[in-house]
């Protein structure tokens, strides 16, 4: 872990002069003075504190909302480079909706023995409820953000399909206005491809997947769990830039068959609803009774068509840690195409030879639970302590099917500014991908999570992590 | 609009004004408090700002220091400066689709900066300082929704949460020195104590103006008459009414119904336009006064039922 040079540098490779997308950054760089960048880069963390974009950390008694670092060294990817990243997406984000609608109806794929039948039947994340439910416009996953991260000039491997609710999208598009503001001369020099048609692309995307027999007015909402919620800035920032309203559970009921938001004039219908609130909590009458947050009800209408839910209930069971190492079966299966972009490899630790080979293996792993999510219950072999080791090994043998584990990958890294200058830090890519009956839509660009901390692999938010912007280029 | 987000601008507007007005009573307070020592105007102060159960419950003996800590920052104080303006920009937090960066970006600065300022004790000494610099935030939230606010339902709501916490607090300020009035009432013409009638203008920051509009006539009707009656006067009763109605008139336009609290403050405005501070005092400054304040408060539930600020 110590020794750096083992890794892919994505500015320099491995050598010490610039690769060619980020050339003209770093003849740019070269002549900046790096004090005052540093001067600069505090400034921006001020302008995010007042402007509010900060999220909230769970579990803390001071519950005060925090900002996310961001560092001011873009994150390059060239035309060509994201061009095949943007195939292998799409690729992907189709075979996960065509894997649903099987799973949700005839579940061939089950019957062709390529998955097998207990991972869906006991898996947590399969809704029941969602047999035979046909989705308006048959779209299950609206909003997909694929985290990928790179090893070498050539390798990308998929690290995890986010097909519930990802979310990040605040930051790419945030991030982009503060480096346009803090360096405009670079975007003179170096084409960058715009983000900031997402959230018109969004609505647009949403709109298109209205149930049969909307009301007159097509309204689209998006469904927040509130403002203590630690991506309320973005459920707020997205339908502040979409222009649609910005719901709580508490706003809503069913009305005459539809979903209605209480407003000052009365209650007015609901015909799309982009909720960010997990399945739990949608519908106290038909999931979990205690919730606050949902709606009593709405799967119910949603089951009568009469409302869009995007994404659509059930769609964990595409992104389950478990299904995932499926995946390349799965694409194969629905596309009829290998999968363009690598699964890493995973071991199954209900499968007693793999958790043998993982315990085994403990320190040089990287072990996940299966319904875990933002980093939290996570081992990295290679940094834990001895006692983590332990505690790990315990909970592992305790309850297998509980984990998946992978290899430690050699995570690519990018330069962050720091008082010493650049120094090289590792990253992961969360594209966001929009499917509607019109097709796939993928903003060039994406949310680039930085690990700030010297060597360390865990680039989530909520374990330190920081962000940057990412740049795809047109190719000259 | 949604009614909650009606009843986030409602309340957020309310907060603001809360939290400058408390700030006012503080430095009136203080005020009389340098110039007039052994005075117990703390006391008053309290009642005005409907804390004094809480203070003595929780704090207990009044004592200048720290009835002011109380008042600025104490987090178990509901009204405090702290938590009035805690409370403005969780509101504003919730309603952030529907006002604009600046209005937003203003509220926050405040909150950020009144948040570094209130974190500790404030020295007597930078008191001054610390209470200009919470007018100065007021002010400056107050000029970024003047113009940047498109004037629809948005900006009406946030209006019926300023004018109708003013309309309440100064009443409140009267009553509570009502019997100060009184006394001398039936020496019309005559001068009231100078700490008096200092402290009751000293609360709505109408020292000059009153004076300017009245020079060297500081009679307890004069007072009472500026403060209910006077159209020019942007803290009186008159002022503020007449505004919520303005506000409550475009809701009625704009959304093409009237609801019950269209009636009530019609009934409030006609009689702040009918009355004559002669025929209050006449029939009692205490009713009257203690009439306004239940006629502002059935207003208040009233708009939020009539526009489904909740369930």
């Amino acid at each position: 872990m110590s020794d750096e040079t083992q890794f892919f540098d994505e500015m320099f490779g491995s050598g010490t002069d610039a690769r060619a997308p980020y050339k003209r950054y770093s003849d740019w760089f070269s002549n900046e003075d790096p004090k005052g960048l540093m001067k600069e880069a505090k400034e921006a963390e001020s302008f995010f504190r007042r402007t509010g974009i900060t999220f909230n950390v769970y579990g803390q008694a001071d519950a005060e909302e925090r900002l996310i670092p961001f560092d001011i060294v873009p994150r390059i990817i060239s035309g060509k480079e994201w061009a095949r990243l943007a195939k292998g997406v799409e690729q992907r984000v189709r075979a996960i909706n065509a894997f649903l609608h099987d799973i949700y109806h005839r579940q061939e794929i089950l019957r062709a023995g390529r998955v097998p039948k207990e991972l869906i039947a006991r898996n947590e994340a399969f809704l029941p409820l969602m047999m035979g439910v046909e989705p308006p416009g048959g779209i299950y996953t609206h909003i997909v953000g694929v985290d990928l991260v790179r090893t070498s000039e050539n390798e990308f491997f998929v690290l995890e399909d986010n097909a519930r609710t990802p979310s990040g999208v605040s930051y790419m598009l945030e991030n982009r206005e503060m480096m346009l503001q803090m360096f405009p001369e670079l975007f003179g020099k170096m084409k960058v491809q715009p983000v900031s048609g997402y959230p018109t692309a969004l609505r647009s995307s949403l709109a298109a997947t209205m149930p049969p027999d909307p009301s007159p007015d097509q309204t689209v909402a998006i469904l927040t769990p509130g403002i203590h919620n630690s991506a309320y800035f973005e459920h707020a920032f997205l339908a502040d830039h979409m222009g649609v309203e910005l719901v709580e559970g508490s706003d809503l009921r069913v009305v005459d068959g539809r979903i209605a938001m209480r407003t000052t004039k009365g209650y007015k219908p609901i015909d799309v609803i982009y909720r960010r609130v997990d399945d739990e909590y949608l519908d106290p009458l038909n999931f979990n009774p205690d919730s606050l947050l949902g709606v009593p009800g709405i799967f119910d209408v949603y089951r009568a068509g009469r409302i869009t839910i995007a994404n659509a209930p059930g769609t964990g069971i595409a992104d389950d840690k478990a299904i995932y190492s499926y995946m390349p079966d799965i694409v194969e299966f629905y596309t009829g195409e290998k999968a363009i972009l690598q699964n890493v490899p995973t071991w199954r630790c209900s499968d007693p030879e793999a958790l043998a080979y993982v315990l085994d293996h403990l320190d040089e792993l990287v072990v996940k639970e299966v319904h875990g999510s933002g980093g939290y219950g996570m081992l990295v072999g290679p940094a834990a302590s001895k006692r983590e080791l332990a505690q790990f090994r315990a909970k592992l043998e305790a309850k297998p099917e509980g984990y998946i584990a992978q290899p430690t990958l050699a995570l690519s890294t990018v330069p962050i500014l720091t008082k010493a200058g650049l120094a090289p830090r590792h990253v992961d890519l969360r594209p966001f991908a929009l499917f509607s009956p019109e097709g796939v839509t993928l903003t060039p660009g994406g949310l680039t999570r930085v690990a700030l901390k010297a060597g360390s692999l865990v680039v989530n938010s909520s374990q330190g992590g920081g962000t940057k912007d990412t740049w795809v280029l047109e190719d000259d | 609009m949604l009614g909650k987000t009606a009843g986030g601008l409602f309340w957020m507007f309310r907060y603001l004004e809360r939290s400058e007005n408390i700030a006012r009573l503080i430095e009136a307070g203080f005020r009389i408090a340098l110039t007039r020592p052994g005075s117990e105007e703390w006391a008053s102060v309290l009642r005005t700002a409907a804390a004094e159960e809480l203070y003595v419950s929780q704090v207990g003996e009044i004592e200048q220091a720290r009835v002011i800590d109380f008042l600025l920052r104490d987090p178990n104080n509901q009204s405090s400066v702290m938590s009035s303006f805690a409370q403005a920009r969780q509101n504003a937090r919730m309603v952030r689709t529907a006002i604009t960066r600046e209005v937003w970006e203003a509220v926050n600065d405040a909150y950020i900066a009144l948040k570094a300022t209130l974190a500790r004790p404030v020295a007597e000494r930078d008191l001054p300082d610390v209470l200009a610099q919470i007018r100065q935030h007021s002010a400056l939230v107050r000029g970024a929704l003047h113009g940047s606010m498109l004037r629809n339902d948005v900006f009406d709501f946030c209006r019926l949460g300023t004018f109708l916490e003013r309309a309440d607090n100064t009443a409140r300020i009267l009553d509570v020195k009502y019997y100060v009035l009184l006394p001398s009432v039936t020496q019309v013409g005559s001068s009231l104590d100078n700490v008096q009638w200092e402290t009751i203008l000293r609360s709505v920051s109408g020292v000059r103006a009153y004076s300017w509009l009245n020079p060297g006539k500081a009679t307890p009707m004069g007072i009472a008459d500026f403060l209910i009656f006077d159209p020019r006067m942007p803290r009186s009763l008159r002022y503020s009414v007449t505004k919520i109605r303005s506000n409550l008139d475009m809701l009625e336009t704009d959304y093409g119904m009237r609801r019950p609290c269209h009636d009530t403050i019609a009934r409030l405005d006609q009689c702040l336009t009918d009355g004559t501070i002669e025929a209050v005092f006449e029939e009692g400054l205490h009713e009257f006064l203690t009439d306004c304040l239940k006629e502002t408060a059935r207003l208040g539930t009233e708009i939020q039922t009539d526009f489904n600020f909740t369930d």
